[in-house]
């Protein structure tokens, strides 16, 4: 498998290191610390609970041994066929709403 | 036909023309009061043992291919239960148990081979978490045993003591851990739970689960609709894909692990060993070959093949255990999807849905758990509560903090 990273070219998948899911998204708030507390069930979300899909696959990784970008790759997971290779920095400016920093 | 010394010498003189079909390949019927979904080692022994030991005689395994045909057929045979936590070690030494009369219990040779399993040390460090782990052991009635550096070599000459990085200074050894043929497993347990009157049907995809009014009531299959009181879900990789058609979204992410075996050479490794310095494990099979693996790929994967990096990882580690690994040939490699769990422990439980019951998140261990999982998921669905063995593996210790992280990695299922 080889990543084609927007900075530095098409590279082998040793070069980079894999986080997860990308379309996971960390809550604003604190979580009450406790099952059914408030905003718990967002973090909970978060930390554990995965759609795992068998097919198209938007995940995070790392450059690690080249420009030490983050990443966006969206990934064939029964092909290993990548469809789009992102900067991580893109693609969360462009999610959050109009009027934050 | 009960295979014994006596229907071997019978059909010998016959000329082998009198053996029948281990099992029966029937059709389904309308309904059942147990499906289990996925006819691998985990969803037959579920099978078998809800038919021994809890009684139930209406009971089908639906399988999308044909019977093992995915991880219990894929591993490394390994079979041991040296694990360190609560909740693990008693589940494990069961299992480790129940592999100890599994041949004599379903009358089938899956060569269970306890010839010992050895965990080298190569630090002062990692020999005190080692005795800490044979302790835990000890402390649940497992055998365990420290070995120095001289322990090690009388077993296995031939590793690498004195590499410059590694040194191997020692091991735990566990005598009564060693391998089982693994698609012999699934063959001896498919027999023996047909022969109790269960159905096994293959090449029947479930494409959904009937819930209604908050209740599993079948499943939609490439076979037509099949009625069930009860449901249970046995299907490694791809559990969160058959979850999800009940709603359900699970601490799981999917993975692939691939193993190795070389040409066949004489007899050389007696145990399983494998190395402390990273992640690696070999034994000998009984045509020869060397039989070994080493870490998941590392992301999210429904190929049942893996990528060249890992293949490489895996070589320079059996290198490091013991070079003359070097001289031989890899005679084939293959991948499994693994159904990693955010703790690295598996989960045996009800679920959110009633009448649906769940078996995953076996990692890449969960071939030395197929007897005690087929065992406890039979308690959970026939008894509608888990037994003290499973009574850990509950799907919601995610939320209430009780996880059981062997590893210590936290919720990064690519690291357990």
């Amino acid at each position: 498998m080889r990543i084609r990273c927007p900075h530095c070219g098409e590279r082998g998948n040793e070069e980079f290191a894999y986080l997860g899911d990308a379309t996971v998204r960390r809550p604003d708030h604190l979580p009450e610390a406790r099952a059914g507390g408030e905003g718990f069930a967002d973090w909970y979300d978060y930390v554990y609970l995965r759609d795992n899909p068998a097919g198209e696959h938007r995940e995070l990784w790392h450059h690690v041994h080249g420009c030490r970008s983050w990443l966006v790759v969206t990934r064939e997971v029964r092909s290993h066929a990548i469809a789009a290779v992102e900067d991580a920095r893109a693609v969360a400016r462009a999610r959050k709403p109009a009027g934050e920093a | 036909m009960r295979y014994s010394v006596f229907s071997l010498l019978s059909q010998a003189l016959a000329g082998n023309t009198g053996w029948r079909p281990a099992w029966r390949d029937p059709q389904p019927r309308s309904a059942y009061d147990v499906v289990i979904v996925g006819g691998g080692g985990h969803g037959l022994a579920t099978a078998y043992y809800l038919a021994k030991v809890h009684g139930l005689r209406n009971i089908a395994v639906v399988e999308k291919g044909y019977l093992g045909s995915g991880n219990v057929g894929r591993n490394t045979t390994i079979v041991r239960s040296n694990y360190l936590l609560p909740g693990n070690t008693p589940f494990y030494e069961w299992s480790l148990k129940l592999w100890e009369g599994l041949e004599q219990d379903i009358n089938y040779n899956a060569m269970v081979s306890q010839r010992g399993v050895l965990n080298l040390y190569h630090s002062d460090s990692q020999r005190d978490a080692y005795v800490r782990r044979g302790n835990a052991m000890m402390l649940c009635g497992v055998d365990a045993e420290l070995l120095d550096q001289d322990g090690v070599r009388r077993l296995a000459p031939y590793l690498d003591f004195d590499n410059a990085r590694f040194p191997i200074q020692g091991g735990l050894l566990q005598k009564r851990g060693g391998t089982v043929r693994h698609d012999a497993v699934a063959w001896g347990y498919a027999r023996a739970a047909d022969l109790r009157g269960v159905d096994l049907i293959q090449n029947c995809e479930v494409t959904g689960i009937r819930v209604e009014n908050g209740r599993a009531v079948g499943v939609e299959t490439t076979k037509g609709f099949i009625g069930a009181g009860k449901i249970g879900l046995a299907c490694a990789g791809n559990t969160s894909r058959v979850a999800a058609m009940a709603g359900l979204r699970l601490p799981l992410e999917s993975h692939v692990l691939q193993a190795f075996v070389s040409e066949g050479v004489k007899p050389m490794i007696d145990q399983v060993i494998t190395f402390g310095a990273g992640h690696f494990y070999v034994s000998q099979s009984d045509k020869g070959g060397l039989v070994f693996g080493g870490d998941i790929d590392g992301y999210n994967s429904y190929a049942q093949r893996g990528n060249l990096p890992t293949i490489e990882d895996v070589m320079e580690e059996g290198f490091a255990l013991m070079p003359s690994i070097g001289r031989l040939r890899v005679l084939r490699h293959w991948g499994g999807i693994m159904d990693m769990s955010m703790d690295g422990s598996p989960i045996i439980d009800r679920t959110p849905v009633e009448g649906l019951y769940l078996n995953c998140g076996w990692c890449y261990g969960g071939f030395k758990a197929t007897p005690a999982s087929g065992w406890c998921f039979a308690h959970t669905i026939a008894r509608d509560e888990p037994h003290a063995y499973n009574a850990a593996y509950r799907l919601d210790r995610f939320a209430t903090g009780r996880l059981i992280d062997e590893k210590g990695t936290g919720s990064t299922p690519n690291k357990h």
